[in-house]
C-alpha cells in the first residue's frame, strides 16, 4: 500500500484547504446529484464527457483541462508537410459546453480516489462519485541528455501544438542537402505508425522543396506498425529520400547532444539539420502521482468500464490506459471512452454495465493521393478485451491507386468526423 | 420429466456460473454504433467529405450493405474490414438504432450548375425508385439526398464499373446517361437539403 501515506496526507490537506476558504466556493457541487469530474479534454476525455451528457442529462459533468483550445496529434503530420495548416488541427471546448459540460481551464495536481476529489493548480477542489482520467502520455528518461532545453532543439511533435510549430520551421529552414533524423520509440507509444506516416509527409516536402536531402529513421525497434505498406510506400515514393533503419542494424538512438544536433547510438555519432527526437512513452504524469500507473509506468484497466484496477472509482481512458490489444490511437481512444460513458452512466444509475463494443480505425497518408489503414473491432472475451476474429486488418498491398485514392478521401472524412465526435 | 435432482442441481449451477461471470450480454444498439461514429459522424451524422451518413437509413439497406461487405460483394476500404466482426444479431440492432434515427441531410459542396441540370436527369432516370428526390429510406435504395459527394461519386463508379451490382431497372437508367449527366444527378443528390 504504497500509496497509503500519499492519500492519508491528501486527505488531511483537501480537509485543511477546504477550511481556510471557509465561506468560499472551494468544494465544488458538494450538494447531492451524480458527478462525474474528467481529467483531460483530449479526444478521450472530450467523448467521455460529451457521451455521458448524451446518454444521462442528470449527471453533473466537469471537464478539467489546462489549454483553452487542443491540437489533434492526429493528421498534425501534414502540418509538417505543409499540406495543412495547425488551424485545422485546432479545437475548442465550446461543442462540449453545448452538451453542458461544465469546462474548467486548470491543472489538475492531484486526484485522491478514496477521498474521491480532484485538486487542481487554481486550488480548487472538484468532488465526484466517477472520476475519468484521460491524461495522455509523458515521456521517459530512455535518451540520455533529451531534458527539456534538448526538446525546443530537437522537438518530438509528439504532442500537438508549439511542438509541431517548431518543427516545421526548422524543415523551413533547412537547406536543400539537408539530413532529417526521425527517432522512434520503442513500444508501446501513441500513434504506433505515427513516426512512419510522419516519415512519408515530410519525404513529401523533401521531393518538393528540397530534393537534395535525406530523411533517415532511426528506430528503437526492429518492427513496425504496418510495415510492410510503410516500407512498399517508401520504395515506391521516396526512394534514395527516405532511409529507415532497424534497432538491429544500428538504429536505437541511446543519447543525443541538443548544442551540436548529434543523435548517438553507442559511440556512433549521426550529425544531422533536423533531429525529431520521439522518446519512450508512460502516462502522463498525473496518473502516477494518483496512483493509477504499473510498473511500466501505464494504468491497467477492466475492460468492461475502464475504471482502474488501482484506484475503484477512477476510470483510465485513451493513450494513458492498458487497453491492449487495441492500440493508443485517437479512434481506440474515441472508442474506449463511450465504453467508459456508458459504464459510468449505468453505475451512476445503480445498474451492471453491460457489454462493450469497440473498434479502431486508423488512417496513415503515405504519398500524393495514397493512404494505407488499420481497422479492427474488439468486444470482451473471458474478461479481457479482445479481437473479434475474422475481423480488421491492412489496407492489401496490391490495392488499387483508386482505392488509395479513396482512403485519402476517407482519412480526411474520418478526421472531421471523429473531431466533431470528440468535441463538437 | 421428473424433477431429477441431480439434473436440478446441475441446472442451478450451471445458472450461479452463468451470473458469476456475465457471460456474453450483447452490447447495446446504442453501444454498436456508437463505434461507427468516429467515421460516419454522432448518431450517424457524418460532416464529411466522404463518408455516408448513416441517420434514418432503412433497416435493410443497412443490413444488405454490411452483409455486403462482410462477404466482399461490395467493394470498400475499410469497411470490408470492419463488417467482419459482427454477427447478424448485432448487425440488425445496428440497423435498427439508424433506422429509427431522422434522415439527416449534410450541407454537401457541390456545383449548384450540375445540380441544376440533375434535377431533370433525376425526374427522367431515377424518380421512379429513389422516392422523394432521394431522401426516402422506405424504398430501401439508400438514402442519396444529401450524401456527401465522393460517396456517391464512388457508389456510382462501383456500380458501372461492374464491382457492385446494380438491380436490372438500374442498370438500364444508367447505361442510357451520359457521363455528364451521371455527375450532374450525384451533384442533383448531394444538393439536397
Amino acid at each position: 500500500m504504497a500509496n497509503f501515506t500519499r492519500r492519508k496526507f491528501i486527505q488531511v490537506a483537501g480537509g485543511a484547504a477546504a477550511i481556510s476558504t471557509l465561506g468560499f466556493p472551494a468544494i465544488v457541487g458538494a450538494a447531492g446529484g451524480k458527478k462525474v469530474v474528467v481529467v483531460g479534454g483530449g479526444v478521450g476525455g472530450a467523448t467521455a464527457a460529451k457521451y455521458i451528457r448524451m446518454a444521462d442529462s442528470s449527471i453533473d459533468v466537469t471537464l478539467i483541462e489546462p489549454n483553452t483550445e487542443y491540437y489533434t496529434c492526429f493528421m498534425s503530420n501534414e502540418v509538417l508537410s505543409g499540406h495543412r495548416k495547425m488551424e485545422s488541427i485546432k479545437v475548442t471546448y465550446d461543442g462540449l459546453k453545448g452538451h453542458g459540460v461544465n469546462v474548467v481551464h486548470d491543472t489538475v495536481t492531484d486526484i485522491d480516489a478514496a477521498g474521491k476529489k480532484v485538486m487542481t493548480a487554481g486550488g480548487q477542489t472538484f468532488e465526484f462519485d466517477r472520476c475519468v482520467v484521460a491524461p495522455g502520455i509523458s515521456f521517459q528518461d530512455n535518451i540520455e541528455g533529451y531534458d527539456a532545453a534538448a526538446m525546443e532543439k530537437m522537438p518530438h511533435a509528439w504532442k500537438a501544438g508549439e511542438q509541431t510549430v517548431l518543427l516545421r520551421k526548422q524543415l523551413e529552414a533547412m537547406p536543400d542537402g539537408g539530413v532529417v533524423a526521425i527517432a522512434a520509440p520503442p513500444n508501446p507509444f501513441r500513434c504506433p505508425p505515427g513516426p512512419y506516416e510522419r516519415a512519408c509527409q515530410i519525404g513529401m516536402y523533401l521531393q518538393a522543396h528540397k530534393p537534395k536531402s535525406k530523411l533517415i529513421i532511426m528506430d528503437a525497434k526492429d518492427k513496425f506498425s504496418k510495415m510492410g505498406l510503410f516500407k512498399q510506400a517508401f520504395e515506391r515514393y521516396y526512394k534514395g529520400t527516405i532511409e529507415w533503419v532497424g534497432a538491429s542494424d544500428g538504429g536505437k538512438v541511446t543519447r543525443v547532444d541538443a548544442a551540436t544536433n548529434t543523435l548517438y547510438v553507442g559511440d556512433t555519432a549521426h550529425k544531422v539539420d533536423v533531429a525529431n527526437v520521439i522518446p519512450a512513452q508512460k502516462a502522463a504524469a498525473i496518473a502516477e502521482k494518483a496512483g493509477l500507473t504499473n510498473d511500466a509506468g501505464w494504468c491497467p484497466i477492466d475492460g468492461r468500464s475502464f475504471e482502474s484496477s488501482m484506484q475503484p472509482g477512477v476510470h483510465v481512458i485513451g493513450d494513458a490506459s492498458v487497453a491492449s490489444p487495441l492500440p493508443k490511437s485517437g479512434y481506440a481512444a474515441n472508442s474506449e471512452a463511450k465504453v467508459c460513458a456508458a459504464a459510468i452512466v449505468e453505475l451512476l444509475n445503480g445498474r451492471e454495465p453491460g457489454d462493450p463494443a469497440l473498434v479502431n480505425t486508423c488512417y496513415s497518408v503515405v504519398g500524393p493521393n495514397d493512404a494505407i489503414s488499420v481497422a479492427m473491432v474488439y468486444d470482451l472475451q473471458d474478461g479481457k478485451l479482445g479481437k473479434v476474429s475474422g475481423s480488421g486488418g491492412l489496407t492489401p498491398s496490391d490495392s488499387s491507386p483508386e482505392m488509395r485514392s479513396r482512403e485519402v478521401q476517407y482519412a480526411y472524412s474520418w478526421f472531421e468526423n471523429i473531431k466533431n465526435d470528440s468535441w463538437g | 420429466m421428473g424433477c431429477n435432482k441431480k439434473a436440478l442441481v446441475a441446472l442451478i449451477g450451471s445458472v450461479l456460473m452463468v451470473g458469476a461471470t456475465q457471460v456474453n450480454a450483447e452490447p447495446t444498439a446504442t453501444m454498436l454504433a456508437n463505434t461507427c461514429a468516429g467515421c460516419h459522424g454522432t448518431e450517424g451524422k457524418s460532416v464529411g467529405p466522404a463518408s455516408p451518413n448513416l441517420a434514418g437509413i432503412s433497416k435493410a439497406y443497412f443490413i444488405d450493405s454490411m452483409n455486403g461487405f462482410k462477404n466482399d460483394e461490395r467493394p470498400g476500404t475499410i469497411m470490408n474490414r470492419i463488417a467482419k466482426g459482427y454477427s447478424e444479431a448485432q448487425i440488425d440492432a445496428m440497423a435498427a438504432y439508424f433506422a429509427g434515427l431522422p434522415v439527416y441531410k449534410a450541407e454537401v459542396p457541390h456545383d449548384a450548375a450540375k445540380a441544376k441540370m440533375g434535377a431533370e436527369v433525376y425526374d427522367k432516370s431515377c424518380a421512379k425508385c429513389h422516392d422523394e428526390n432521394g431522401a426516402l429510406p422506405d424504398d430501401d435504395a439508400g438514402i442519396l439526398a444529401g450524401q456527401w459527394l465522393p460517396f456517391l461519386e464512388y457508389s456510382m463508379a462501383d456500380f458501372q464499373g461492374g464491382h457492385r451490382e446494380m438491380p436490372k431497372k438500374m442498370k438500364k437508367q444508367v447505361e442510357k446517361l451520359s457521363d455528364d449527366e451521371i455527375a450532374a444527378v450525384l451533384n442533383y443528390f448531394a444538393s439536397q437539403k
